[in-house]
């Protein structure tokens, strides 16, 4: 049986993690988030060994269960990284398994995030592939050889399909299950030969989901369903604003509530532990807390965009220029200029943000949760609870939803759990849980950014100059990531998507503003791109537009030196007929192209625009992510990319007044809904390229896609997000 | 003591009358299946059957159950479910899966009243159902199957 090897605990290996703080525990981070292909100094992802017991395990029973080092938040990659491994493997689909791996960074990190295990970046099936593939081809050549000498004949006779060992000049086979034991005592083959792409029998096929009957019939366990023995539930009051604390607290009509446990007082508010949620809520209602303002952000969000507005009439930090811009565009035979705002954004995963933990009788923790930055988190909790990280075990569950915000670079809701633990000395497992109020009113949104562009085009059309400035709170600014993301003030989060535009243009400057309020922001699924491709991709239309030249014409004259993005342009405008666009009054088709996370993706978004309304009718995309791994699973994210971030193109918005978010459900914070939702296609570009990910780069073009639309069937430029619709004037 | 029959079991279940269905489900009776998104009533993902029709738990006070029979994910059966449910896995819907459960109550209710559903009449009956994963493509295309699997 080839074992998984036990997570190593070994001090020396973990001796940066000693001391606990995050920032400790960074040393070595990168964040690789560009095709590995195009990264001046990435990893060299093939040259990671096998290790087989590592990532696969094959039972008695016939089992093969691929480890997942991974979150799976819905993106599907226990089935992506379970038939990259399985296929090198030769298993048959039906015997497949998936489980969490624990947090162990020596044999579980990300190998684009440096030292540190975790999910995001849309990274997980990039830099898995080779690593899963070794894995895989290692295990199967020791079931060969395995084979090999029980029958006493030569390997090379022996052949592999479907979970089946067979040598048919002597008619004898074997199950893996039936030769697993004696394979796992032979020495890992280091260089196991992977397949032909033509051998592939999984890979690039529709395997079904892995998760689809655990999430059809209720047996699926997210950690809010974790129940120990013992356990007890709690509630945290939160200050009503960002950064104030506890002045005083008067619990006695919450300790009154029956089934309450404990009220204890924790760095970031108030915690409420009771026998059941229920009861923890209503006692939390009963609870009396006075907060101290002094050092909270108190300002509306409408003042922090005004400020922002100002500040960037200021020359920035330079995040990338060539030429004089300035200058060229002056020269210019016309110049447009345009703004652009967008507001903070909840990320709203169906699954409130949780967490358990249990002390163990010897003294070491269990952590249950959706355990998205592996690393961080076990250090984090661990520095809270005053113990060495080996003493704290993960255990990753289902996350329902994440779209970033289970990642938190200090781990926030482990830490607010660790810290109740320790304020009651861990009497039993204690269930952190988050309303939705807590969970939407909680901050780490989507930074509220702006930006402004100028740019010219000469009399041919064609684009002479771009000036373009972004002020936003930086993500990694103050974080424990500061040091190895943010490069001369710059944090290549904020800009990505804008200043490393594939767009050809001569002359050009990207400047950066930080914005600096008291308000926690976070990525949002495709991070910095939620806002520079929808600036980017308006105000390249609004040039076609001045120029005379159809938007995907113009664009393919930009493309160049970009022939991936070219080709998913013209693949989604043939499928999508954009030579046979609808004339009708009211209807539009509008198109959008973008690279995010070295994934290739455009969008055609047909729309019915009338007096206050849009009505998106149809979205085509191409994508071009490497090799498919699972095509439906791909099909599935770029689907659902359009349903999650349909409602944030339409009116979602967090909005402070004085300091206090106003919107804590989704009665005031709608997402997208059954009757709203376009049909959506999906193609996908055959290719033969390391695969990248899918999670995240369906979401980037759809905003810019869908107000070009609705220009097209309107002449009305909607450029800020949320679509301003009630200024929309039907045709 | 409240008396709750959940799937066919009777359960006793010492609560607050006014405790929603969701969290006696949940938390007293540790059947998990059922989920918590917002207890408002704007998500559908804590529906369950109360006598075959989906209600939302977190709204349902355990005091007004009386003697209604509750049916949860992990309960539900029957020809339409196991439509419902196979559509659902032949289909692929599920992308986080934590609305699932609620989708699939929802779905099956509106398929027992209803065997032939259009495109209107799915988006009147799910509207309720919030998927922020936004697998609503395929889940309108799992009723329809199922709706031709049930003939």
């Amino acid at each position: 049986m080839l074992k998984i090897a036990r997570p190593s605990a070994t001090p020396s290996r973990r001796a940066f993690l000693a001391g606990g703080a995050a920032g400790a525990i960074l040393i070595g981070f990168r964040l690789d988030l560009r095709n590995p292909a195009h990264a001046a100094a990435g990893p060299d992802l093939s040259k990671v060994p096998a290790q087989p017991n590592a990532f696969v395990r094959i039972a008695a029973d016939d089992t093969v269960t691929v480890m997942i080092k991974h979150l799976d938040m819905g993106q599907g990659n226990t089935t992506g990284l379970a038939t990259i491994l399985a296929d090198e493997l030769d298993a048959d689909w039906a015997q497949v398994r998936t489980a969490f791996a624990p947090a162990d960074a020596a044999l579980y990190n990300n190998l684009l995030m440096g030292p540190v295990q975790g999910t995001g970046g849309s990274t997980a099936i990039a830099n898995s592939w080779f690593q899963l593939r070794k894995a895989g081809a290692a295990a199967r050549a020791m079931l060969v050889t395995a084979a090999s000498s029980q029958w006493t004949v030569p390997a090379s006779e022996i052949t592999v399909a479907k979970g089946v060992v067979r040598h048919a000049a002597s008619n004898r086979e074997a199950r893996f299950g039936q030769l697993a034991e004696s394979a796992a005592s032979l020495p890992v083959p280091q260089e196991p030969r992977l397949k032909d792409p033509s051998a592939w029998t999984l890979i690039g096929k529709k395997g079904h989901r892995l998760d689809s009957i655990a999430k059809t019939d209720g047996s699926a366990i997210y950690s809010l369903d974790i129940r120990r023995p013992g356990q007890v539930t709690a509630l945290v009051a939160h200050p009503p604003r960002f950064g104030a604390t506890v002045k005083r607290v008067d619990d006695a009509a919450a300790k009154a509530v029956p089934g309450v446990v404990a009220v204890v007082k924790i760095p970031s508010g108030v915690a409420v532990i009771a026998r059941d949620t229920w009861t923890a809520k209503k006692a939390r209602e009963a609870l009396k807390v006075e907060w101290d303002d002094s050092a909270a952000e108190s300002r509306s969000s409408d003042k922090i965009l005004a400020e922002y507005r100002e500040i960037a009439k200021k020359p920035g930090l330079v995040a990338s220029q060539a030429g004089d811009a300035d200058a060229a565009i002056k020269g210019s035979a016309k110049v447009l200029e345009a703004e652009f705002s967008f507001p903070y954004l909840a990320h709203a995963a169906m699954e409130p943000l949780n967490c358990t933990i249990e002390r163990a009788s010897d003294g070491t923790f269990d952590v249950y949760a959706g355990c998205q930055l592996q690393t961080v988190e076990q250090a984090v909790v661990a520095a809270t609870l005053g113990v060495t990280p080996n003493k704290v075990r993960l255990h990753t569950q289902w996350a329902g939803g994440s779209f970033g915000r289970r990642a938190t670079p200090g781990a926030d809701y482990f830490a607010e759990a660790a810290s109740i633990v320790a304020a009651w000395d861990g009497k039993a497992p204690v269930h952190l849980v988050w309303t939705r109020e807590d969970d939407m009113a909680g901050g780490y949104y989507r930074p509220t950014v702006y930006h402004t562009i100028k740019a010219g085009i000469d009399a041919k059309g064609a684009v002479t100059g771009w000036r373009h400035t972004i002020v936003g709170k930086s993500i990694m600014i103050g974080s424990p990531f500061e040091a190895m993301i943010v490069k001369n003030g710059i944090d290549a989060t904020t800009v990505e998507g804008a200043s490393d535009t594939p767009y050809q243009i001569p002359a050009y400057r990207f400047d950066v503003h930080n914005g600096r309020e008291g308000v926690p922001v976070l990525w949002w699924r495709s991070v910095g791109h939620t806002h520079t491709a929808h600036a980017m991709e308006v105000f390249i239309d609004e040039l076609a537009h001045a120029a005379g030249a159809d938007p995907v014409a113009y664009r393919l004259g930009l493309l160049g030196r970009a022939p991936r993005l070219s080709a998913v342009l013209k693949l989604a405008a043939k499928e999508a007929g954009w030579d046979r666009k609808p004339t009708e009054k009211g209807r539009g088709y509008g198109v959008a192209v973008h690279e995010s996370f070295g994934s290739y993706v455009a969008m055609v978004a047909d729309v019915t625009a009338g007096d206050s309304s849009v009505k998106v009718n149809r979205i085509v995309a191409a994508v071009d992510v490497g090799v498919p791994v699972n095509p439906d699973v791909i099909r599935a994210q770029v689907e659902g990319a359009v349903g999650f971030a349909l409602s944030a193109v339409l009116r979602n918005r967090i909005t402070l007044k004085d300091g206090v978010v106003q919107e804590t459900n989704f009665d005031s914070y709608q997402p997208t809904r059954m009757p709203e939702m376009p049909q959506v296609e999906v193609h996908i570009m055959p290719s033969s390229e390391a695969p990248t990910g899918i999670g995240e780069p369906g979401v980037p073009v759809l905003a810019p896609a869908i107000s070009n639309a609705v220009f097209s069937a309107t002449g009305q430029r909607l450029r800020s997000l949320p679509l301003d619709l009630a200024g929309l004037k039907g045709a | 003591m409240l008396k709750l029959t959940v799937n066919g079991v009777p359960h006793d279940v010492d609560a607050d009358p006014e405790m929603p269905l969701l969290w006696a489900i949940r938390d007293r009776l540790n059947m998990t299946g059922t989920k918590y998104g917002c207890g408002i009533a704007q998500c559908g993902a804590c529906t369950v059957h109360m006598d075959g029709q989906p209600v939302r738990s977190c709204q349902t006070r355990i005091g007004d159950v009386g003697e209604a029979k509750i049916t949860t994910i992990e309960g539900v059966s029957g020809k339409v479910a196991e439509a419902v449910q196979g559509a659902w896995r032949n289909l692929d819907v599920v992308q986080c899966g934590y609305c699932q459960s609620g989708q699939i109550m929802s779905a099956i209710g509106l398929l027992t009243d209803n065997p032939k559903p259009s495109d209107a009449d799915i988006d009147g009956a799910m509207e309720g159902n919030i998927c922020r994963c936004g697998t609503y493509q395929r889940i309108r295309a799992a009723i329809h199957e199922a709706a031709r699997t049930l003939g």
